[in-house]
C-alpha cells in the first residue's frame, strides 16, 4: 500500500534533529503544546480535556500503524474498548488501584493485538483493514455476551480510586494531571520509537516492503510489533478513558469508533506527529460543542469528512508543516 | 427424516428459503458495490445511504406524486443513479490518482451527510409503505408460508444480476469497461471517453443499490439508519467473494445469506458475526477472496 | 413535510447555545441565584429522536411556561443537547453542564447506558435527574439515587401491563423474540414471570443480534412453528418496527396469532401504518387520545417535530418538570438549587397533577406511580381521524403498574 497521505514528495527543509529525535521546529510545536496541557485546564473543563487527552492518545497508537508503517486498521476500537471494560473491571471489581488497572488495559490491549495482529499483518492494504474490521466484530460480540462487561449497560460507577496510595483522583484538577501525564508518556514513547533504528525499518517498510525484505529486514516481525505496540497504547488509552469517566460501555468497541479514530488522524494529518492530537482534539470539541445542534451532528462531521479528503488531505497539521515547509 | 440436528427438517427448509431471500438483498447491494470498485477502484461507503434512498424515493413517489410501488421500481433507480452521477462528477472524480482509502473516506463522509439530511427530514422512525396488491398474499409450502413478495424478490434479483453481468461480459460496452479496468490509458487513446464511462458505471452501481432500497421498502423499515445496518455485512460479502468481481460478489451474497438463515436456527445470537468469521477464514486462506484475482 | 418544525427547532437550539456554547470558562457563581437552570439531554440523531429529541425539549417549555413561577421572578433556562446515544458524550455533557454552566436538572436522557452513568454524577453533585426516557427499572432498583425521579415508564411495568394482562385476555402460550441485550433480557425474563403467574406458559425464545438484525422472518417462522398463540418482541425501535411489519407479511396475524409489543410508542405505530400494526398490543402511561385532559395538553402542545403526535416519554419530561419547578415554587429557588435531594424530597412529598398523567404520586425509590394502559392498534376502518390508533383494553391501576417497593432492592427503601 503507498504511503496514504500528501507527506511525501513535499520539498521539506533538511532539519537537524536538535533533542530526543525532535526537530527545531518539531520542539517549538512540543513545547507549545506542553504549554497548553499544563495551562488549559485553568481555563477550559478539565474533563472535557481529558477526554481530548485519551483520544489524542487512541489517535496518535493508530496513526503509528497507518502513517508509519502504511497500515490501515479498521478494527482499533477493539483493544480501545476491551482496554476500557479491563481496567474497569479491575478497578470495580477486583479494587484494583487506578496504574495498576490502566496497565492491564495497556496489557489487553497487547495481547488481543499480538492475536489479531499475527493473523492480519499476513494480508495488505484493504484486505489488512477488512481482517481487523473482521475480528474487532468478534470482539464486540464476545463483549456483548460476555457477563461482566454488563451488556448494553456497560459497567458503570468505576471508581476513580487512589494513585500509588497518594494522590485522590475523585479532584478533576488531580485526576487531570494524571491522564496528561499518561498521554505524555505515551506521545513520547511513539515518537521515541518513530526515531530509532526500529522506526526506520518500519518507514522503509511502508515506502517499499519488497526492498526491505531483500535488505535482509524480517517485515512481518517488525510489522506485528508495530501491531502490538499500537494496541496496546490504545488500550491505555481506553483504559484511562474508563477510569477517568467511571464507564465502559459498548460504543467504545463499536466499529463506529473504529472509524473515528481514522477521522481523528486524517483531519489532523497522518503520518504527522501532532496530527492525531490536533484530528482528536477538534473531533471531541465537534461532539462536545456542536452536541447542542442536535441532529446536525453528523451531517456537520460528514462535511468535514468530505472536506478533508477533497481539500486538506494533509490534515490539520500536515497543511501547515507543508506551508511552513518543514515536518511536524 | 423429521429431523436434522434436533431441529424439524421443514423448519430447517424454510429457514434456507428465507436465507436466500436475504442473500437476494445481499447479492443485488454488493454487485453494485463490486461494479464500482472494479472500475473506479473506490469502494463506496455510500452504498448503503443510496439503499436508504432508492426505499425513500420510493416513498415520495408515492405520497408527493401518486406513483405507486412499479413506477418507483423504474424511477427510483434513475433519480438516485443520477445523484450518484452528481456525486461522481463533483467529487470522487477528483480522487481516482490516490489511494484507496481516500475515496473510502470521502464516500463515508457522504454517506453521513445523506443520512443526516434525511433524519432531519422525515425523522428515525420510519415510514410505512406497503406490499403493492400484486403481490399480496402467501403461497402454502406445506413446511411454511411463503410471502408471494419474498418470491417475487429473489426472482427480480437474480434477473438483475444475471443482466448486469451479461451486460459486463458480453456487451461491447462491457468489453470497454474491463478493458478501461485494465488499462484506461489505452482505452482513451482508442478514442473512448473513459471519464465518462466512469461516471456513468458509478450511476449504475448506485442505481442497483437504488433498485435493492425500492425492494425492501415494503418488507424493512424504511428509516433513514436503515442502510447503514447493512453496509458493513454488504461490505464482507464483497470481500470474501473478492473485491471487484461481479460473479463472487452475487455467489457469496446468496451464499452467506443462507449461512447467515442457518445459524439463526442453530446459534441465533451469533448471526450476525458469523459473517466475518467466514470473513476471516476466506481472507487467510485464500488472500483475494473466492472469486478475486490475486 | 417537516420543513418549518425541523428548522424552528434548530433555530431554538441555536439560541440556546451561547448559555453554555462559548469555549472559556465561566464560574457558576457569577450567575443569577434566581435562576434554575433546565439541560435536557436525549438522543437527537438516532433511533429515539421522535420519541424523545426536540419534542421533549418543547414539552418542557411548555410545561416552564404553564408552571407560572416566571410570572413570580424566577428566571427558568432550558439548554437541550445530542448525547448521540453514547455514555462518554453524555458523561461529558452533563458533567459540563453542572460544574461550568450551573445546571441544577437534567431531564429526560433515552438510553439506559447513558441514563445510568448520567445518574451517578447527579447523585455525586447533588443536582436533580428526571428520567423521563430510559426503560431500565435499575434506576429505582440497585442503583436508586436520592436525587432521580424515574418518570414514565420501565421494564417491569412494560412486562407487567403486557404479560400479565396478555394472558388474561385469553393469550395462554408465548413465544419471544428479543433483541439480544440487556434490555431485551430483562424484558423477556419479567413479562414470562408474569405470564406463568399468570396461569400462561412460554414456549420457546430466540435471541436476535443487536444491532444489525434487519430481517427477522426467520425469527418469525420459528416463533410460528411453536404454535404459539402470542409473540412477544422483547425489543425497541427499528428492531420492533421490522419485526411487526414482517410478522404482517408473513401473516402471522392473519392466522390468529397475536403480536405484544413490549416497548412500542406511537411513533412507531405511525410509522408503521395502522394496516400493518392492527391488532398489535401494547402498554403505554400516555396517549394523547385518552381522555379529555390529555387532548387538551396535546392540543397545547402543538405538533412536535416531524409533525407527530406527543410520545409518553416527551408527555413525561413535561409532567416532570412541571412538578418539580411546582416543588421549587414552594420551596424557594435558593433552597432547590442548593440540594437537589431536598428537591427531590420535597417533590416526593407532593401528590402530582397534570394534563398528562393525571394524579399521581412519588415513591421513595424514586418510581413515579401512575396507571398503565393496556392498548391494541386500531384497524384502518376504525380509525377516524387523525392519529386516532388505540382502543383502550385495560387499565393498570397506579398500584400494581409498577414493581412494588419492597421488591427493588433499592437501599434508599431499607434505610
Amino acid at each position: 500500500m503507498a504511503a496514504p497521505g500528501g507527506f511525501s514528495g513535499t520539498d521539506f527543509k533538511q532539519e537537524d534533529t536538535v533533542f530526543f529525535g525532535f526537530t527545531r521546529t518539531q520542539l517549538a510545536a512540543f513545547a507549545i503544546m506542553l504549554a497548553f496541557i499544563a495551562i488549559s485546564p485553568f481555563f477550559l473543563y478539565p474533563v472535557f480535556l481529558m477526554k481530548v487527552l485519551c483520544f489524542a492518545l487512541f489517535a496518535c497508537a493508530f496513526n503509528l500503524l497507518i502513517g508509519y508503517v502504511g497500515l490501515l486498521s479498521f478494527g482499533h476500537a477493539a483493544y480501545f474498548g476491551m482496554g476500557g471494560y479491563l481496567a474497569g473491571h479491575a478497578a470495580k471489581v477486583w479494587g484494583l488501584p487506578p496504574e495498576l488497572a490502566i496497565l492491564i488495559g495497556g496489557a489487553v490491549g497487547a495481547g488481543l493485538g499480538l492475536v489479531i495482529g499475527a493473523i492480519a499483518i499476513r494480508r495488505q492494504g484493504i484486505y489488512f483493514a477488512m481482517i481487523t474490521l473482521a475480528f474487532a466484530q468478534m470482539v464486540y460480540f464476545f463483549c456483548l455476551q460476555a457477563e461482566f462487561t454488563g451488556g448494553e449497560d456497560g459497567i458503570q460507577a468505576i471508581p476513580r480510586g487512589v494513585l500509588f496510595g497518594v494522590f485522590d483522583l475523585r479532584s478533576d484538577m488531580t485526576m487531570y494531571w494524571v491522564v496528561a501525564a499518561v498521554f505524555l508518556i505515551g506521545f513520547l514513547l511513539i515518537h521515541r520509537i518513530i526515531h530509532s533504528p526500529f522506526g526506520m525499518v518500519l518507514k522503509s517498510i511502508r515506502e517499499n516492503e519488497p526492498r526491505a525484505t531483500s535488505l535482509g529486514y524480517r517485515t512481518d516481525d517488525y510489522k506485528l510489533m508495530a501491531f502490538v505496540l499500537s494496541a496496546a497504547l490504545s488500550g491505555v488509552a481506553g483504559g484511562t478513558k474508563a477510569i477517568v469517566f467511571g464507564i465502559a460501555t459498548l460504543t467504545d468497541v463499536f466499529w463506529t469508533m473504529s472509524g473515528e479514530v481514522v477521522l481523528m488522524s486524517l483531519v489532523g494529518g497522518l503520518g504527522t506527529i501532532f496530527g492525531p492530537v490536533m484530528g482528536a482534539a477538534v473531533i471531541i470539541t465537534m461532539q462536545n460543542y456542536l452536541a447542542e445542534f442536535g441532529a446536525w451532528v453528523t451531517v456537520i462531521q460528514g462535511v468535514i469528512f468530505v472536506l478533508c479528503v477533497l481539500a486538506f488531505r494533509r490534515g490539520i497539521v500536515g497543511e501547515i508543516g507543508n506551508w511552513l515547509r518543514v515536518r511536524l | 427424516m423429521d429431523e436434522i440436528f434436533g431441529i424439524p427438517a421443514p423448519l430447517l427448509f424454510g429457514q434456507l428459503l428465507l436465507g436466500l431471500i436475504n442473500g437476494a438483498f445481499y447479492a443485488l447491494l454488493s454487485l453494485g458495490l463490486a461494479v464500482i470498485f472494479g472500475m473506479l477502484n473506490v469502494i463506496n461507503f455510500t452504498h448503503g445511504a443510496q439503499f436508504m434512498m432508492g426505499a425513500f424515493v420510493a416513498w415520495m413517489l408515492l405520497n408527493w406524486a401518486g406513483l405507486g410501488y412499479w413506477w418507483a421500481l423504474l424511477l427510483a433507480p434513475v433519480l438516485v443513479g443520477l445523484t450518484g452521477v452528481l456525486i461522481e462528477r463533483t467529487m470522487i472524480s477528483r480522487l481516482y490518482k490516490l489511494d484507496h482509502l481516500y475515496g473510502l473516506l470521502l464516500t463515508f463522509g457522504v454517506g453521513l451527510v445523506i443520512e443526516g439530511v434525511f433524519r432531519n427530514e422525515f425523522g428515525s422512525s420510519g415510514m410505512p409503505y406497503r406490499i403493492p396488491a400484486e403481490l399480496q398474499g402467501s403461497w402454502d409450502l406445506g413446511f411454511m408460508f411463503m410471502p408471494i413478495y419474498r418470491g417475487w424478490v429473489v426472482v427480480v434479483a437474480i434477473v438483475m444480476c444475471l443482466a448486469t453481468w451479461l451486460v459486463i461480459e458480453k456487451t461491447k460496452i462491457g468489453s470497454y469497461l474491463r478493458a478501461a479496468t485494465e488499462n484506461p490509458a489505452l482505452v482513451q487513446a482508442f478514442g473512448i471517453n473513459v471519464p465518462r464511462m466512469m461516471t456513468l458505471t458509478y450511476g449504475a452501481g448506485v442505481a442497483l443499490a437504488a433498485f435493492a432500497g425500492v425492494l425492501a421498502a415494503p418488507i424493512y423499515s424504511v428509516n433513514p439508519q436503515m442502510g447503514a445496518n447493512l453496509i458493513i455485512i454488504v461490505f464482507a460479502v464483497v470481500v470474501i467473494g473478492g473485491m471487484g468481481s461481479i460473479l463472487g460478489s452475487v455467489v457469496t451474497g446468496f451464499a452467506l445469506g443462507v449461512i447467515e438463515g442457518l445459524t439463526k436456527v442453530f446459534w441465533p445470537e451469533a448471526s450476525s458475526t458469523v459473517i466475518f468469521v467466514v470473513m476471516a477464514i476466506v481472507l487467510l486462506t485464500r488472500p483475494a477472496g473466492l472469486f478475486g484475482r490475486a | 413535510m417537516s420543513h418549518e418544525t425541523t428548522r424552528r427547532a434548530v433555530l431554538g437550539a441555536a439560541a440556546t447555545a451561547p448559555v453554555w456554547g462559548a469555549l472559556p470558562y465561566r464560574s457558576a457563581k457569577a450567575q443569577a441565584a434566581n435562576t434554575i437552570r433546565i439541560g435536557v439531554m436525549n438522543d437527537q440523531s438516532g433511533l429515539y429522536r421522535d420519541i424523545s429529541g426536540p419534542g421533549s425539549t418543547q414539552a418542557v417549555r411548555l410545561a416552564v411556561q404553564e408552571s407560572g413561577i416566571t410570572q413570580r421572578g424566577v428566571n427558568v433556562e432550558v439548554v437541550q443537547a445530542d448525547h448521540q446515544n453514547r455514555p462518554d458524550v453524555g458523561s461529558t455533557v452533563v458533567r459540563q453542564w453542572i460544574d461550568r454552566d450551573g445546571i441544577d436538572v437534567i431531564v429526560d436522557v433515552p438510553t439506559s447506558s447513558v441514563a445510568l452513568a448520567v445518574n451517578t454524577i447527579v447523585r455525586e453533585r447533588n443536582k436533580v435527574f428526571l428520567a423521563s426516557g430510559p426503560a431500565t427499572s435499575d434506576l429505582t432498583g440497585a442503583q436508586c439515587s436520592p436525587n432521580t425521579v424515574h418518570w414514565t415508564y420501565d421494564t417491569w411495568m412494560l412486562a407487567r401491563g403486557t404479560g400479565g394482562a396478555m394472558v388474561a385476555a385469553g393469550g395462554q402460550t408465548w413465544f419471544f423474540i428479543t433483541a439480544d441485550y440487556a434490555f431485551g433480557h430483562a424484558l423477556e425474563r419479567d413479562t414470562s414471570e408474569f405470564v406463568r403467574q399468570a396461569g400462561g406458559r412460554i414456549l420457546g425464545s430466540v435471541r436476535t443480534p443487536f444491532p444489525g438484525t434487519t430481517d427477522f422472518s426467520s425469527f418469525l417462522v420459528q416463533a410460528q412453528a411453536s404454535r404459539a398463540q402470542v409473540v412477544g418482541l422483547a425489543n425497541a425501535g427499528g428492531d420492533t418496527i421490522n419485526s411487526i411489519k414482517q410478522a404482517a407479511e408473513f401473516g402471522l396475524t392473519r392466522r390468529g396469532v397475536r403480536l405484544a409489543g413490549l416497548l412500542v410508542f406511537i411513533t412507531d405505530v405511525h410509522s408503521l401504518g395502522l394496516q400493518t400494526a392492527q391488532g398489535l398490543v401494547l402498554t403505554e402511561t400516555f396517549y394523547w387520545d385518552l381522555n379529555d385532559r390529555t387532548r387538551a395538553f396535546t392540543q397545547r402542545l402543538g405538533p412536535v417535530p416531524g409533525n407527530l403526535r406527543p410520545s409518553m416519554v416527551q408527555a413525561g419530561c413535561y409532567s416532570a418538570v412541571l412538578h418539580y419547578l411546582k416543588a421549587v415554587g414552594e420551596m424557594g429557588v435558593a433552597a432547590a438549587k442548593a440540594s437537589g435531594v431536598d428537591a427531590v424530597n420535597r417533590m416526593k412529598a407532593m401528590p402530582t397533577s397534570d394534563d398528562a398523567f393525571g394524579e399521581g404520586t412519588i415513591r421513595p425509590d424514586g418510581r413515579k406511580i401512575h396507571p398503565a394502559y393496556l392498548f391494541q392498534v386500531k384497524a384502518p376502518n376504525e380509525s377516524r381521524y387523525a392519529w386516532d390508533y388505540y382502543t383502550l383494553l385495560q387499565t393498570v391501576p397506579a398500584d400494581q403498574a409498577f414493581r412494588p417497593l419492597a421488591a427493588g432492592g433499592c437501599a434508599l427503601v431499607r434505610s
